[in-house]
């Protein structure tokens, strides 16, 4: 409880916290992106052939594809041969201790709130922390090597093993998926990796802290999470940015495969810096995630708040193939000034008596645009599926617009598909109700919009919860009044 | 404590008060009645602070300050209290969440040390006693999916909590069973010392045998036309407001 209080106290702590730029010795590749990139992104990983050849595939799928513009977003063009496609802090080979790490690296972390620490964090969460293209530092890896838990960077789970990301790489994620999913395919640098073992229950959250730090890069990384047979794990992101008035491209894969038995659940509070409050700079974020449940009974849970970044384009997804198989999608998204968010979930249900819940609480402030985009599939084999969507949209002032696009696509007729939609303004009678208890205006706003998202914030683990709702209130301020 | 001179206030143009003048001191209990439509509550909105109105005269000065230049927050850390007519919901905020949130800001205000966790636990369970709170209750959102009587318990339930020197009451006995009304008197009752002051907004009597009002003013047509003891309520409610028009101590 004392958290609420916190929270209400930063509230009134304005602008983007994160957007300061750390002073690190970066290596970048040329600026463009052809086939040579391609190669030399690979060869300065020291990677088997078969990715390379993999890369170089998805290479030229995505020279074959088109942009795409079905989402409700206005997304200026992008100049795809502007960007660096990789840029690493200095002086890394492989980190074996913290004393390696540059210690502008360790201060930036720092800043963050995260430590690189092992002994200095209480918590217990095992992070991975990558910055720009790579991976700097694994925490924790050891404790969980003792429970045959893999929990490394993305490049050295490719080292090490490579028969296990031979196996699922792209298994939920072809390259060919879409146009931002070939293009990470092709030039993805880092990421996380995580295998959790048949029966093994993860004893504490693991965590990717991911940070932009140099100019006019983009960012892909990769991200693999495996959950064999009756295993669990609970799986947090983070990520932030500079201010820069440029725009700058972050295009992620996550893949998710739960076996048998398995629940992954899979936690995200994206603040991605959103721009300024006339709409220059942010960062654009398309991403595409999604979990496959392959097993029966397995259950993949993506619960996602989602803050920053200029443009959004992201629809975390599952692929209910085995039987009784669960799929959950919670989001709260906040759009403030000129943001743009267009996302929400597919859930696609292949196997019997298959079940998916999609919460969706869309909040938004100033000009900004924020869409949800579902779609359910019921396949003809899918006897018994279910599903429940939510989706709620919140308006603070006559400026912003909030849009809902569900798609329901039914081949079963014992399918069950229910679709709930809401759209709502903070009233003036609640501000008043709020403001007659001597709360001000910002604080009111603050506790509404977090009531709003309880539904949602209750998904997450307490740590990040606590980081949300602070978030939600900060990046509404000054969005009233 | 609270001094009405004056006062007008109009609403999309029309008038609705037209020159009230209360005085209210501490440890007194006002009672305020009147036929629906009088601007009963648009008076405890004025005091409140609602950004509602179109124009605003006259002056209201309470412990020595002008209301008119404060803030609504302000005015409630400063003491004033609004049990509302129609309390609004807050999905998916507790009571306790709420209220948390409220005693801080108002501990910040006064530049008090703000209550722990624990301390604002033990507060807060002597508090629901106060009004017969169920501990279900308290765990709920802020109104949401509340009976009519349970809504206007949880409104006397922060007034406990919140401890304000200058209480408006506006309609707290409508929608209330006789068990209901006894449990909120009474608790209004119990916070009643000879340092706060309480405005009691009502238009039946039957509110008044329960808190005992020390003033009894007749609201009509934008003014307050009577003042008595408590027995002008029980010849009110006999005589009904009809009979004012003839006995009213200023020209209607
Ligand atoms: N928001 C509003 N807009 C327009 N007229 C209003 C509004 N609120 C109140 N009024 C009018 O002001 C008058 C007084 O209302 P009110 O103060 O609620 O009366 P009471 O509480 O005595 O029943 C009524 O005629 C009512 O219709
Ligand atoms: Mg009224």
């Amino acid at each position: 409880m004392s958290d609420s209080n916190q929270i209400l106290d930063e509230v009134t702590q304005s602008d983007y916290k994160y957007g300061f730029v750390s002073n690190i010795e970066t290596e970048t590749i040329e600026k463009g992106l052809n086939e040579d990139v391609v190669r030399l992104i690979s060869m300065k990983k020291n990677e088997p052939e078969w990715l390379l050849e993999y890369r170089l595939k998805a290479f030229r799928k995505w020279q074959q594809m088109e942009m795409p513009d079905w989402a409700h977003l206005k997304i200026p063009s992008i100049d795809f041969q502007d960007i660096i496609y990789y840029a690493a802090p200095k002086k890394k080979e492989t980190l074996n201790s913290l004393e390696e790490v540059d210690p502008e690296l360790i201060d930036t972390f720092n800043k963050l709130g995260i430590s690189l620490e092992e002994q200095k964090r209480l918590t217990g969460v095992a992070v991975d922390a990558v910055i720009d293209s790579v991976s700097v530092k694994t925490t924790f890896t050891a404790t969980l090597a003792k429970y045959g838990i893999i929990f490394c960077s993305f490049s050295e789970a490719v080292q090490e093993h490579p028969e296990l990301v031979r196996k699922y790489l792209g298994s939920v994620v072809p390259y060919t998926d879409n146009y931002f999913g070939a293009l990470n395919s092709a030039v993805f640098s880092d990421g996380s990796f995580c295998y959790i073992p048949k029966g093994v229950r993860c004893p504490m959250e693991l965590s990717t802290y991911f940070r932009i730090n140099a100019a006019n890069t983009g960012q892909f990384e990769r991200t693999l999470i495996v959950a064999d047979e009756g295993s669990y794990v609970s799986y947090l992101e983070g990520c932030t940015a500079p201010q820069r008035d440029e725009n700058q491209l972050h295009a992620a894969i996550v893949e998710i495969i739960a076996h048998k038995d398995a629940e992954v659940k899979y936690s995200t509070v994206q603040n991605w810096y959103p721009g300024d409050k006339e709409g220059r700079g942010g960062i654009y974020n398309f991403v595409t995630k999604r979990g496959l449940c392959e097993g029966a009974n397995s259950k993949i849970s993506w619960t996602q708040v989602e803050t920053g970044s200029a443009i959004t384009w992201k629809y975390p997804s599952c692929v209910l193939k085995g039987d009784n198989s669960v799929g959950e999608f919670y989001s709260v998204a906040v759009t403030n000034n000129f943001q743009q968010a267009d996302t929400g979930s597919k859930m696609i249900h292949l196997g019997k008596n298959t079940r998916s819940t999609i919460v969706s609480k869309g909040i938004s402030a100033g000009r900004s645009h924020n869409s949800y985009r579902g779609q359910v599939k019921i396949n003809k084999n899918a006897t018994g599926a279910r599903n429940f969507s939510q989706c709620d949209s919140l308006l603070l002032g006559d400026r912003c617009g909030a849009h809902t696009f569900p798609y329901i696509d039914t081949k079963n007729a014992s399918a069950i598909v229910e679709h709930e939609a809401t759209t709502s303004r903070i009233s003036d009678d609640q501000l008043f109700y709020c403001q007659q208890r001597g709360l001000d205006t910002e604080k009111s706003i603050g506790l509404i919009v977090n009531g709003y998202a309880r539904e949602v914030l209750n998904q997450l683990p307490m740590e990040f919860a606590v980081e949300a709702q602070k978030l939600l209130a900060i990046s509404l301020e000054g969005s009233v009044g | 404590m609270l001094e009405i001179k004056d006062l007008h206030v109009s609403i999309q143009g029309k008038e609705i008060l037209k020159g009230l003048n209360l005085s209210v001191k501490p440890g007194e209990v006002h009672a305020i009645m009147g036929p629906n439509g009088t601007g009963k509550s648009t008076l405890a909105n004025v005091i409140t602070g609602r950004d509602i109105y179109d124009n605003i005269s006259g002056e209201i000065i309470y412990k020595g300050k002008d209301l008119m230049e404060m803030a609504i927050e302000d005015r409630a850390r400063e003491g004033i209290f609004l049990s509302f007519q129609y309390p609004v919901e807050i999905p998916g905020v507790s009571i306790t969440n709420f209220m948390r949130a409220a005693l801080d800001e108002i501990y910040l205000y006064k530049g008090k040390k703000p209550l722990s966790g624990g301390e604002f636990l033990k507060y807060f369970n002597e508090k629901k006693q106060l009004v017969e709170m169920t501990a279900n209750l308290a765990n709920r959102s802020v109104n949401e999916g509340f009976s009519g009587g349970e809504k206007k318990k949880n409104e006397i339930f922060q007034m406990a909590m919140l401890n304000p020197d200058l209480a408006i009451l506006d309609e707290t006995d409508s929608g209330l069973d006789i068990d209901a009304l006894r449990i909120v008197a009474n608790g209004v009752n119990k916070l009643r010392t000879s340092e706060n002051a309480t405005i009691v907004i009502t238009h039946y009597q039957r509110l008044l045998d329960y808190i005992v009002p020390d003033f009894v003013h007749v609201l009509y047509g934008g003014k307050i036309v009577k003042t008595g003891g408590k027995e002008l309520a029980f010849e009110l409610e006999e005589k009904g407001y009809e009979w004012i028009k003839d006995h009213a101590d200023i020209e209607l």
